[in-house]
């Protein structure tokens, strides 16, 4: 099921590029029907998801070049699967938003697009770190083309910027996963990119240090995390508006994923030394990002800068290294996929009606667009984190598990929900309270029926998430415990565990419940 | 005073809370969805209707409540995550269950009403939708089991106080009157949430998990004392934005620019009466921590006595109003700081029928007088609304401490305790009795002003002064024989299981001076605006008061210039730190950092141009190079 996921939307790349490019129509119905196809399978994770146990499910493995002992090992978990769902569930709503979007070159717009799709769950699933580099560097490509060709006046400038920040970040990625793979070699003799496996290495402290400094810098210019973020505001200007949705909705969480999956349960020890450096950057954007977004002339822009505030929330969560850190920053990760998707395709809306983005441009719309009003309504509140909305389950989780382990930094982060909504009620008094001065807007059409569609899936969710969040945090449950065990695996504790190790069966009985291949027992250090 | 906690009373479980809050939140749906087909007429009904409903399922509830027990009903599980478990679960105690009845009764008065004052406005199904969610969330704040829920409803009536004070929103300066109530209520948010940890937390340090009330309470006792003045500070953060007290009061006066029956429900009658809610809910936090208690006490006789003295220039008639409840609520924080929390809820109530009266009536007046707010403006109406007159005469006696009015039982329960209990003292009393007199004055002063002496409106303005239709009269006569009988609803009596028997036993000069005082202010106002034509320049005693004080009259007309001050000193730095760090940091400093970087490669390496093809494949092959060129030493 899990390879259908992934490959359905590349197959179907390829399958248009067989398509008659004039046929537009036919182009799009079928990008968004193999899209919303995705989306139904991948709803089978979730029911079909046991939120019993922290092992991966649906796992699919076959030996791809077994001389590097490089695996396809694919299968979601806990973490993995609402990102997942994230990205089958918004990408249908994206190109649905094409139909008025992109005019030109529609076909090879959607050829990048599905195949950024695939990429985007690959990373997710892949179990095999190698498998999890190629589909990271697969997402690249296209989204540089989606920027650099379809984007505004300057887009080769911020699809160059895009495309060098990140990749100067996975190049040191690479060279820190070969390494770990070649560690393994030593320690055990075979060579295995299998992350289940490289979980158990036993990594001396300093080297630690570097591996994670690789990790994490690539991670934090994905995140993207002060002082790593300003490829971001540009990106999104440029970007057309899928890219901007699907930039926002899931690829700033790869770096969050990122530090979750492999940074900080690979490299234990160097994450607790990291803590202080990356909560002082995360409490930094979080107020900075805020800040800059309260002085933006351009929505887009404003949005850009939202997203560095609100993305660091998601790492102070990440670093309170608890339960409710965690959980609420993966929460967040979802609620702001959403929040911040909608924001840029509610932007798109008018940007494509009057071709500017300035915020001046505007004022009065409610009288002229009332549905338009207030889907955008909805979607501020769900962004400035309103209670029965996503985004405050999410914050609420984050600050209350940053609060235990830092009380300062926690204190400092509230006052980001404060500025949070400073900037987005001024956003939106601007937009759409106020007299109706500008002629040109007293034209404007409200949301077409295709529009709405686009909407209310995300506003159904947005409420289904604020109201009834137990069915997606007991299906996170297990596997966040699990990771979270790793990570407190550092080399003080695990002398301490090693002495009482009979007895502790606490942690270590969480970390047995892995699935690892039946040819490889769990090999902990401690345990055994 | 101190008294066996909520866990050992009886607790009942029932099913149908749940409807108090469901009802109004279908009109809400039905507003949303079906309004527009179905149009005025039938929103006009269906919207006070669920209301109605819910005033219903709230007097079963409230007329079922075990004595000295509690209702509970448990919805469904809500955040799980970890220790932290919050249910969706409704309680109904004295406090909550008498909360129901003022805003659930109340509210429908407001209701009804609301369908004669908004007949001429095309928006009013959105008005009713936001209506209908107000009560929701105000009643879901109310009744909610935990501190997380509270907080839920908190911010729901934070939400639709937005929304309301901005609905007339083409008028950018509504608008702006609604974005900065939501904004300064989000700063008292931040103190009730940073509360809200730090009380988790503690209490999971001892391996109590929980944010239930009945829990807290039961546990509260293992905490050390410096901790709980922090909790209750915190929370007294958030009290004090969302019932308007000083240092976040600000936002009350200018969230008049709401409709009036909104004033009359949201900023009067119920949503500011949620910061002494919050406190008399978690009064057994408070009871533990003096420093907590005088904090409030302070904060709240400061503030009773300042915007009092606002409210004595003032010539927008809301205004008037507003300063007075900012200045009442702080009367309500009097009560709870000096340990009389039920004198502190029993002054909601009463405060409840008597501004909602008093807001109403003035919707009436700027209703029969085409938007007409100015006082100065208005005069002489008592002939031609005499309805509304006599109603707001009422609630002037009321509001004024007029013996056996409600007012005078609530206001006088207040002082005494203010310098009866162990934690009163003569000043804050004495501060309250001067706020007392000011009360009475500034309340006859703006009555005699609209309502007696000759009209001063434009002609054709008092051509079409009228008294106001009987769906809008109705409600204020109900609310007028409210609060004349209002102060015999024994509410100390029913709050005793949770708050005691508390009986301050003060001298009759303590006891009645404020009531002199009071009676004095009215002697006064009529001397000053009945016997002297008022805002006639150059007559009056009125006039010359102000001319021999100009100073001071200054002062108080611009409110202390407080605002003024809040945007030299936060507004505009905020603002000039932001532009700075986008234009300077984030463009010129760290974008600098990257481009220039780029550059020097670029200008140095005539070796590094062959690269510089601007071709991505060739930056991915040299990419994979590199890659495997580092590869191999490490692995080699």
């Amino acid at each position: 099921m899990v390879s259908l996921i992934v490959f359905i939307p590349l197959l179907t790349a390829f399958f248009l590029l067989a398509l008659n490019k004039n046929a537009v129509e036919l182009v799009r119905r079928t990008a968004f029907g193999a899209s919303l196809l995705t989306f139904f399978i991948s709803l089978g994770l979730f029911t079909g998801f046991d939120s019993e146990t922290a092992a991966f499910q649906f796992v699919e493995r076959y030996a791809w070049i077994s001389e590097f002992g490089i695996e396809y090992y694919v299968g979601v978990d806990g973490i993995s699967l609402f990102l997942v769902l994230l990205t089958t569930f918004l990408s249908p709503l994206v190109i649905l938003s094409t139909w008025s979007s992109v005019e030109h070159r529609v076909r090879e717009y959607l050829f990048f697009f599905l195949i950024l799709e695939t990429g985007m769950i690959g990373t997710f699933v892949a179990v095999d770190v190698f498998l999890f580099y190629v589909f990271w560097e697969v997402m690249l490509i296209p989204m540089y083309f989606l920027i650099g060709v379809w984007g505004g006046e300057r887009r080769i400038y911020a699809a160059l910027k895009f495309l060098l920040y990140t990749m100067v970040g996975s190049l040191l990625m690479l060279v820190a996963i070969l390494y770990l793979a070649y560690l393994h070699n030593t320690q055990h003799g075979t060579l295995t990119f299998d992350l289940l496996r490289l979980y158990t290495l036993e990594i001396p402290v300093s080297a630690q240090m570097w591996l994670f400094a690789a990790f994490a810098l690539s991670f934090a210019i994905k995140v993207p995390l002060f002082p790593f973020h300003t490829w971001l505001p540009d990106a999104h200007v440029e970007a057309p508006t899928g890219g901007s949705v699907i930039l926002a909705g899931v690829l700033l969480k790869m770096g969050t994923y990122g530090f979750l999956r492999f940074a900080l349960p690979l490299f234990p020890d160097a994450a607790h030394a990291a803590v202080p450096l990356i909560m002082a950057l995360s409490v930094v954007g979080i107020v900075y990002g805020a800040l800059v977004a309260l002085v933006q002339p351009d929505m887009k822009k404003l949005v850009a800068y939202s997203s560095v505030s609100h993305l660091g929330f998601v790492m102070l969560g990440l670093f309170a290294f608890n339960i409710q850190g965690i959980e609420g920053a993966l929460y967040q990760m979802l609620g702001h996929g959403l929040s911040t998707g909608a924001l840029f395709l509610l932007v798109g809306v008018i940007y494509e009606r009057r071709h500017t983005r300035l915020i001046s441009e505007y004022g009065g719309l409610w009288k002229q667009l009332p549905l338009f009003a207030s889907v955008f309504l909805i979607t501020m509140l769900s962004s400035i984190g309103l209670p029965g909305l996503n985004g405050f389950v999410g914050e609420f989780l984050i600050l209350l598990g940053t609060f235990q382990a830092n009380t300062l930094v926690g204190a400092i982060a509230v006052s980001g929900v404060v500025l949070g909504a400073v900037y987005m009620l001024r956003l939106y008094q601007r937009v759409v309270f106020g007299p109706l001065t500008q002629p040109e807007n007293a034209k404007l059409t409200d949301l077409s029926r295709r529009e709405l569609a686009i909407f209310v899936p995300l506003i159904a969710l947005m409420l289904l998430m604020g109201l009834y969040p137990k069915p997606f945090l007991s299906r996170m449950e297990k596997s966040v415990e699990a990771t979270l065990a790793r990570i407190h695996q550092t080399a003080d504790n695990k002398s301490v565990e090693s002495v009482e190790s009979i007895g502790s069966v606490e942690s270590l009985g969480r970390l047995s419940l892995d699935p690892t291949d039946p040819k490889d027992p769990i090999d902990l250090k401690g345990a055994s | 005073m101190e008294h066996p906690h909520a866990a050992e009373v009886a607790v009942q479980t029932v099913s149908y809370l749940r409807y108090i809050v469901l009802f109004p939140l279908l009109g809400v749906v039905f507003n949303l969805f079906l309004g527009p087909r179905y149009g005025r007429q039938v929103v006009n009904w269906v919207s006070p209707g669920m209301v109605f409903l819910a005033f219903c399922f709230a007097f079963a509830a409230f007329v079922q409540l075990p004595d000295g027990g509690a209702l509970v009903d448990s919805v469904y599980p809500w955040i799980y995550s970890g220790t932290l478990q919050v249910d969706i679960a409704l309680r109904v105690d004295p406090l909550s269950g008498t909360m129901i009845m003022v805003i659930t009764g109340v509210g429908f008065l407001i209701h009804v009403y609301s369908v004669g004052y908004m007949a001429h406005d095309e928006d009013v199904v959105r008005y009713f939708a936001y209506l209908n969610l107000f009560t929701t969330a105000m009643l879901l704040l109310v009744l909610g089991d935990n501190i997380l829920l509270l907080f839920v409803g908190w911010e729901g009536v934070g939400l639709c106080s937005y929304l309301l004070i901005g609905f007339w929103y083409t008028d950018d300066e509504k608008a702006s009157a609604g974005k900065k109530a939501f904004i300064v209520n989000r700063i008292g948010d931040a103190g009730f949430l940073l509360g809200l940890f730090l009380l988790f937390w503690s209490l999971g340090a001892h391996g109590v998990w929980t944010l239930s009330f009945s829990e807290i309470a039961a546990h509260a006792s293992v905490l050390p004392v410096t901790t709980v003045t922090l909790i209750c500070l915190l929370f007294f953060v958030g009290a004090a934005g969302k019932s308007a007290q000083i240092p976040l009061y600000v936002w009350l006066p200018d969230a008049m620019a709401g409709p009036t029956p909104v004033s009359a429900l949201i900023h009067a009658a119920t949503m500011v009466t949620a910061g002494i809610y919050l406190i008399a809910r978690m009064h057994f936090l408070y009871s533990l921590s003096h420093t907590a208690l005088a904090v409030v006490a302070v904060v709240g006789a400061v503030t009773a006595l300042f915007a009092a003295t606002i409210a004595l220039v003032q010539t927008d008639i809301k205004k008037v109003l507003a300063y007075s409840t900012v200045s009442q609520l702080g009367y309500m924080f009097l009560g709870l700081g000096v340990g009389a929390y039920a004198a502190g809820v029993f002054h909601v109530m009463t405060h409840a029928f008597f501004k909602a009266l008093l807001f109403l009536g003035a919707g009436s007046v700027i209703h029969g007088m085409s938007e007409e707010q100015d006082i100065r403006k208005m005069g002489g109406l008592k002939s031609k609304m005499p309805t509304t007159y006599g109603t707001f005469a009422v609630g002037c006696l009321a509001i004024a401490g007029f013996p056996f009015l409600s007012g005078f039982f609530s206001k006088d329960l207040i002082l005494e305790h203010a310098f009866g209990s162990p934690h009163g003292s003569p000043l804050l009393w004495l501060i309250g009795t001067l706020g007392a007199g000011l009360t009475a004055f500034y309340m006859f002063r703006l009555l005699f002003v609209t309502f007696w002496g000759e009209n001063r409106s434009d002609p054709e303005v008092a051509r079409h002064i009228h008294e106001s239709p009987q769906v809008m009269t109705v409600p204020l006569v109900v609310l007028a024989i409210l609060s004349l009988i209002g102060g015999y609803f024994t509410l100390p009596e029913l709050l005793s299981p949770l708050y005691g028997h508390e009986h301050p036993h003060v001298s009759l000069l303590v006891k009645y001076l404020p009531t002199l005082l009071g009676l004095g202010g009215i002697g006064l106002a009529y001397r000053l605006y009945v016997q002297d034509p008022p805002f006639v320049p150059g007559r009056g005693g009125a006039d010359r008061l102000s001319r021999q004080f100009s100073g001071l009259h200054q002062l108080l007309l611009n409110k202390y210039y407080v605002d003024e001050l809040y945007e030299a000193a936060i507004v505009r730095p905020l603002l000039a730190a932001s532009d700075w760090l986008w234009k300077v940091w984030d463009t010129v400093v760290i974008d600098g950092l990257v481009n220039g970087t780029a550059q020097v490669i670029q200008a140095n390496g005539s070796v590094l141009r062959f690269w510089q093809t601007g071709n991505v494949q060739t930056y991915a092959l040299s990419f994979c190079c590199g890659a495997i060129v580092i590869l191999g030493y490490y692995l080699w």
